[in-house]
């Protein structure tokens, strides 16, 4: 046993945020959990609207809505994922090469960021209108303009399942400019020595890139991949903003939670769903802290 | 400080109870009535000038026509009740849902505003039964009750025996706003009879050169052009069933409505989920559509956009529903534990008086809820309104809360958003179906 005035002030300094901490996060999630397991009934009419335990559950994931909302929480996770991720690397590779007035292409990249989702939802929200041919505005307006008439879509409105795919182009245009900023930090962390080096050892370029640098960014792209991921997951505003309530079409399992709370008047259902949603933000991020955590000790040795 | 100011002013008005009481006489005002349908309640106790204090009121009139009824209300409360402040707390966003969904984490967290915006009629009922709003019986009496206001609205707001709401306007959600342009091009003379002989007109209408006969916006104006087939194909009788279990979702007769709204739906514009109804509206004032269906708060966006009634717009019952007065109806309420009890009845008197009414619904495009506000004041298609309103057969809005609570609202609204991507009538009427079992039991 150390003694306390080892440990002691250290303790009580960090002891205000695990009290915190503890009680706005974890008491939260624990009320959360077990408000989602209540059986309630309605008063007049004796009407069972949630039966209790776990059936809350197999209930909501059973139903046909919350199928599809996750389905489309799919699409969108994997496209708004994978866009950010190319074009973050792209542009942080073109800045890295040298180009004149980094300052301003990396403030014109990053600029998206600093609009709220709402704010740029309602803009996107007439970029990506539906209509097409003489009531074509926005994005199907741009189209028709340059000639690209057969590419008009009804975007996230489409008939196609993957329709949700076109919610994405808002997202990763707000976030690519992060993933870059995150491989440009990335880039700049690697020694000019390295890479003159392997020059000198014959390798072209694009093997610069493959073998010396890409293995470096690694962690990063695991980091960007982890963050953006975990985003796309929660996303509510930005399709709040741009589809309005009860969209089927955008419906994803964070609007459902909105419309089950604040208009079907069902706390119960809500939670259920935010507890579903919050595992499976776990899946994704828990094994990353993981591994982090087992790499930061590896490398402290 | 201001605390002290207000309790100084609960003060004198318990005092002046207690005068009134005594039956001396004093400076306040004492309006009073008898009790009304066997509620518990007292003789409205008024302060000349209003109680005091900051009076928040919580609406989502944040724009347009809306907007400017409530400015026009604004004023009238300064100068009648010259010592309360008018807070202003309205939310923007369509049909008010942002609104309520900040308005019901206030009231979870018992930070109720001091009156809030309501739409009259079975919305209400979510907040009677938790208990969150506080019956106005004694308002009302003051006001003059049954003597001003029509009895069949004063029943729907009635729930055992207490009335929780004073109406300030009515709408009509029934109407068809059309362009006198492109129907003379298209040579419709006469407002169609039936949904049958209006989609013969949308399609004389489109073979002379307009591509979208009738113009539609976001999900909630779809649910409103679907509640007005319903009625068009059910009648009002069958209709007013839906919401009781009389009449079943899966009938045949809502299976030939939901047919009928396919139909509809294919002479309109394809519209975002997420629009508002301006949109809908200005593409009939623009000339790009001929027909919006959409409640009578259109008459301001096209006095707005200066266009004259007969000369550039015209006006019908939505076909098929000639006689029948799709209602809905805003009230104002008084929420548990509201600050400034005193200040809200001030408030709901001025929503209430002839005076209010007036000021308000010329400003806002609707009609009032008392029938004593002379008709001659208003516009001509007010004037229709309110003709109408006393002869017609009243039903509710689905749309906009009259007939159903939030909860089936919500289910209704994700039905019709499936059905506008899908275009699938029969997954439509099942979806109703099972909404209507959900939320009636």
């Amino acid at each position: 046993m150390r003694k306390a005035k080892d440990w002691l002030p250290g303790f009580l300094l960090v002891l205000p945020s695990i009290i915190l901490i503890g009680v706005f996060v974890y008491w939260l999630i624990f009320r959360n959990v077990s408000t989602s397991l209540d059986r309630t009934v309605t008063r007049a009419s004796k009407r069972v609207t949630n039966p209790g335990g776990l059936e809350n559950y197999t209930k909501l994931l059973g139903s046909d809505d919350y199928q599809h909302a996750l389905f489309n929480l799919l699409v969108l996770t994997v496209v708004f994922v994978a866009g950010t991720m190319v074009f973050g690397l792209l542009w942080a590779v073109l800045l890295e090469k040298g180009v004149n007035a980094e300052g301003i292409f990396r403030s014109v990249y990053l600029l998206p960021m600093a609009i709220s989702f709402i704010a740029a939802g309602i803009v996107w929200r007439w970029l990506l209108s539906p209509g097409k041919g003489d009531q074509a505005v926005g994005l199907n307006q741009l189209l028709a303009m340059v000639g690209l008439e057969r590419f008009q879509s009804g975007w996230w409105q489409s008939p196609s399942a993957f329709s949700m795919a076109a919610m994405a182009l808002p997202a990763i245009w707000q976030l690519s400019g992060y993933v870059m900023a995150l491989f440009l930090a990335g880039f700049r962390g690697i020694s000019e020595d390295q890479r003159e080096a392997a020059r000198i050892d014959g390798a072209s370029e694009w093997q610069v890139y493959r073998h010396v640098l890409f293995p470096q960014l690694s962690p990063i792209a695991l980091s960007a991949l982890i963050i953006v991921g975990h985003m796309s997951m929660k996303m509510f505003d930005l399709i709040y903003a741009i589809a309005g309530q009860n969209s089927y079409k955008a419906s994803v399992p964070a609007t459902m939670m909105w419309t089950q709370m604040f208009q079907q008047n069902n706390p119960t259902a809500a939670a259920a769903n935010a507890t579903i949603l919050l595992v499976l933000v776990a899946i994704v991020v828990v094994p990353y802290l993981m591994y982090t955590n087992k790499t930061e000790k590896e490398t402290r040795g | 400080m201001r605390n002290r100011a207000v309790a100084t002013l609960a003060m004198a008005g318990v005092v002046s109870v207690a005068l009134a009481a005594c039956g001396s006489t004093s400076d306040n005002t004492a309006t009073g009535g008898s009790t009304p349908g066997g509620g518990a309640s007292t003789s409205l106790q008024t302060k000349a000038g209003g109680a005091g204090g900051d009076v928040g009121v919580f609406t989502w009139w944040a724009a347009g026509s809306e907007k400017k009824g409530l400015d026009a209300l604004e004023a009238l409360f300064k100068e009648k009740y010259p010592n309360d402040k008018f807070v202003n707390l309205a939310v923007a966003g369509g049909a008010g849902s942002n609104a309520k969904a900040k308005l019901a984490s206030d009231l979870q967290n018992n930070q109720p505003p001091d009156s809030f915006q309501g739409h009259a009629g079975a919305e209400l009922a979510d907040y009677i039964d938790a208990s969150q709003i506080e019956p106005v019986n004694d308002v009302i009496q003051a006001l003059g009750g049954e003597s001003v206001f029509p009895k069949n609205l004063l029943d729907r707001l009635t729930v055992d025996g207490n009335i929780y709401s004073v109406p300030s306007n009515i709408h009509r959600a029934n109407v068809v706003w059309a362009n006198v342009a492109v129907l003379k091009k298209a040579g419709v003379n006469q407002p169609p009879k039936d949904i049958k002989s209006w989609i013969a007109d949308m399609d004389k209408i489109k073979a002379s050169g307009v591509s979208t006969p009738l113009s539609v916006s976001g999900t909630w104006t779809q649910v409103q052009l679907f509640e007005n087939v319903l009625i068009a194909d059910l009648g009002a009788d069958k209709y007013n069933g839906l919401f009781k279990g009389d009449t079943k979702w899966d009938s045949p007769e809502v299976k030939a409505a939901a047919a009928d709204y396919k139909k509809l739906l294919s002479y309109t514009n394809t519209a975002s989920d997420g629009d508002d109804w301006p949109v809908a509206t200005d593409m009939v004032i623009d000339g790009k559509a001929a027909y919006n269906v959409m409640g009578d708060w259109a008459v301001a966006e096209f006095a707005d956009k200066g266009k004259k009634q007969d000369q550039d717009w015209t006006w019908f019952p939505t076909p098929g529903t000639d006689g029948v007065f799709d209602f809905l109806a805003d009230s104002f309420t008084l929420p548990k534990g509201a600050k400034n009890p005193g200040g809200t009845k001030d408030w709901l008197m001025l929503i209430g008086s002839a005076e209010g009414q007036k000021a308000f619904n010329l400003a806002k495009g609707s009609i009032p809820a008392r029938t004593d506000v002379p008709k001659t004041d208003f516009p001509p298609y007010q004037q229709a309104a309110m003709d109408a309103f006393k002869s017609n057969t009243i039903v509710s809005s689905i749309a906009h809360g009259a007939a159903v609570s939030l909860a089936w609202n919500a289910d209704i609204s994700s039905a019709i958003s499936k059905f506008y991507s899908s275009k699938d009538d029969a997954t439509l009427v099942s979806d109703l179906a099972a909404a209507a079992k959900k939320n009636l039991g």
